[in-house]
C-alpha cells in the first residue's frame, strides 16, 4: 500500500517536466476544425440571392426554440423569410437547424467569440445573420435545381430536371 | 532597542505566518497546476501572483451570511477558534536563533495542546450550522482527531527522549550532530500522517470531503468566516511544515546559507510534499482512516517510542 502510494506520488510529481496543455485563449487562439458549431450564419446562393426559402424546418427540429421567421412570396414565386431571428442567448449549437435546412441555407460557423454585457444584443436579426459568401457549399441553388415553378423558369426546365409526364396521353 | 524586539518578533511572527498563508493559496493553486498539466492562475499580476488580493477582496466584499437555523453564538466563534490557537502554536515555532515570540521550556507540549483545541473550531462549525452535511464533518473530524491525537504526541515523544528537552529550541540544538529524521524514520513517518490528519489535508480530509459532505463543517458559512477556515487551513500547513522541520530536520541548522534561510526552504520543501500529496493520493473510506490510525500507526509509534527509549537507556546517547 505504501509502495504504490508513494510510487504514485513520484509519478504525478514527474509531471513537473511536462509541457502543460492549456492554451492560453485570449493571446493564443485554439484550432477549431471546419465543421466545428458556432456562430450560426444565412448563406446566399452563387448568385448572391438568399438560400432561405422559409420552410420552417430549422425552428421545428430547434430544441430549444430560439430560431423564428415569417414566410413570405416575392412577385415571381420565390420564398423568402420576412424576419428571421435567432436568439443566441437560447441556442445550444446543436447544428440540428443546419441538418433540417433543405437548401443549405441556415449553416454553422466556427466562431464562438460573440459574448455580450447585454442579454439583448444576442437576439440577432436577418442583417445580423445574413452573410455574402455561400458558405460551405459553393455552387448550390436551390431554385436552379428544384422542380418549383418560378417566374423564369417552368416545370422540366431545371438542371438534371425531365419534361413533366403528361398524366392523359397514352404515349409513352 | 531590547525593549523593541519583542514587538518586532510578535509582528513580524505574526505578519510573516499571514502572509505565508495567503501566499499559500496561490502556492497550492499553481503547483496543483503544474502537477496536472496546466498553469494555475497565472492572469492577475506577475505570474498571477496578485490572484490572492482578489480572492480576499472578494472574500471582504461578500455577503456574510448567518443561516437563521444556525446557533450564532457558536457559529460565529468556531472559526476564530481554528485561527486563534493555530496563530498561537507559531508563537513556540523557533525560526532562528533570536527569531521567536517565545520560549516555553515546554513548547512542544503547548504545541500539541493548541492543535488539539483547533479541533474544537471544526466540531463547533459542523455542530452549530444545524445542518447534516456540516454535523456529519464536525462528527468525523471529531473522531478523526481523537484517534490521530493519539499517536500525534506518541511520535514526537522519541525525539524528546532524544534531546532530553520539551524546549524546541534545545531539541534543535541538540540535532547539530545528526538530525532526528535518521535515528527517528519510524516518529517523521507517524508524525507526517498524524500532521495531515490534524490540517485536514487531503488524503485525510474526511471532515470536509467536497464530494461526499460538500465541504463538510463550513458548507454553512460564507465571506469572511469562510475565508478564515480557509486561511486556517493554509497557516495548519505552514505550522505542520515547520513543526517537521524543527522536530526532525533540525530547525534553522545548515551551512552557508543564514539560519532563516534555512528554515524557510526546509519548510518549504514540506509545504511542497503537502501538496504533492494532495495531487497524488486519493480519499480512504472513514473506517479504513480509523483502522489505519488505530491498527497501524499506534502500535508503529509504540514500537518507536519502546525500541527509542531501551537504547537511550543502554547507550545513554
Amino acid at each position: 500500500m505504501f509502495i504504490s502510494a508513494l510510487r504514485t506520488m513520484w509519478k504525478v510529481f514527474l509531471h513537473i517536466f511536462q509541457k502543460p496543455e492549456t492554451i492560453q485563449y485570449p493571446e493564443e487562439k485554439p484550432y477549431l476544425p471546419p465543421r466545428w458549431r458556432g456562430r450560426i450564419v444565412l448563406t446566399r446562393d452563387p448568385d448572391g440571392e438568399e438560400r432561405c426559402v422559409a420552410c420552417y424546418l430549422c425552428a421545428v427540429a430547434c430544441p430549444v426554440d430560439c430560431i423564428s421567421l415569417q414566410a413570405t412570396e416575392e412577385e415571381d414565386g420565390r420564398r423568402y423569410p420576412e424576419f428571421f431571428r435567432i436568439n443566441f442567448s437560447r441556442c445550444i449549437f446543436c447544428g440540428y437547424c443546419e441538418e433540417a435546412c433543405p437548401t443549405y441555407a441556415i449553416q454553422l460557423t466556427p466562431d464562438f467569440e460573440m459574448s455580450e454585457s447585454n442579454r439583448q444584443n444576442l437576439v440577432y436579426e436577418k442583417e445580423d445573420l445574413l452573410i455574402d459568401g455561400t458558405g460551405k457549399y459553393h455552387d448550390y441553388n436551390f431554385y436552379r435545381v428544384s422542380g418549383l415553378k418560378i417566374a423564369e423558369k417552368d416545370k422540366g426546365e431545371a438542371v438534371n430536371e425531365n419534361e413533366p409526364v403528361d398524366i392523359r396521353s397514352l404515349l409513352p | 532597542m531590547s525593549a523593541w524586539l519583542p514587538w518586532l518578533n510578535i509582528f513580524g511572527v505574526l505578519f510573516g505566518a499571514l502572509t505565508t498563508a495567503a501566499m499559500l493559496i496561490w502556492v497550492e493553486r499553481r503547483l496543483l497546476a503544474v502537477w496536472q498539466d496546466r498553469y494555475g492562475p497565472n492572469r492577475v499580476g506577475p505570474f498571477g501572483l496578485l490572484q490572492v488580493v482578489a480572492d480576499v477582496i472578494k472574500i471582504f466584499t461578500k455577503e456574510d451570511w448567518i443561516p437563521p437555523f444556525a446557533d450564532k453564538p457558536v457559529f460565529i466563534l468556531a472559526p476564530a477558534v481554528v485561527m486563534t490557537t493555530v496563530l498561537m502554536s507559531f508563537a513556540v515555532i523557533p525560526f532562528a536563533p533570536g527569531i521567536g515570540v517565545v520560549d516555553f521550556n515546554i513548547g512542544l507540549l503547548f504545541f500539541l495542546a493548541m492543535s488539539s483545541l483547533s479541533v474544537y473550531s471544526v466540531m463547533l462549525a459542523g455542530w452549530s450550522s444545524n445542518s447534516k452535511y456540516s454535523l456529519l464533518g464536525g462528527m468525523r473530524s471529531a473522531a478523526q482527531m481523537l484517534s490521530y491525537e493519539v499517536f500525534m504526541g506518541l511520535s514526537l515523544a522519541g525525539v524528546v527522549v532524544m534531546a532530553g528537552s520539551f524546549s524546541l529550541r534545545d531539541i534543535v540544538e541538540a540535532q547539530r550532530n545528526v538530525w532526528f529524521f535518521i535515528p527517528q524514520f519510524l516518529g517523521l513517518v507517524t508524525f507526517l500522517m498524524a500532521g495531515l490528519a490534524e490540517t485536514h489535508r487531503l488524503p485525510f480530509d474526511l471532515p470536509e470531503a467536497e464530494s461526499e459532505l460538500i465541504a463538510g463543517y463550513h458548507s454553512e458559512y460564507s465571506g469572511m468566516k469562510f475565508g478564515m477556515f480557509f486561511v486556517g487551513e493554509y497557516l495548519g500547513i505552514a505550522l505542520i511544515s515547520s513543526f517537521i522541520v524543527t522536530m526532525f530536520f533540525g530547525g534553522w541548522l545548515g551551512p552557508f546559507l543564514p539560519p532563516f534561510v534555512w528554515f524557510g526552504l526546509k519548510t518549504s520543501v514540506f509545504v511542497a510534499l503537502f501538496i504533492l500529496l494532495r495531487a497524488s493520493l486519493p480519499r480512504p473510506r472513514f473506517d479504513q482512516l480509523m483502522a489505519f490510525a488505530w491498527k497501524a500507526m499506534l502500535p508503529l509509534t509504540l514500537l518507536n517510542l519502546v525500541v527509542t527509549g531501551g537504547l537511550v537507556l543502554a547507550f545513554g546517547f
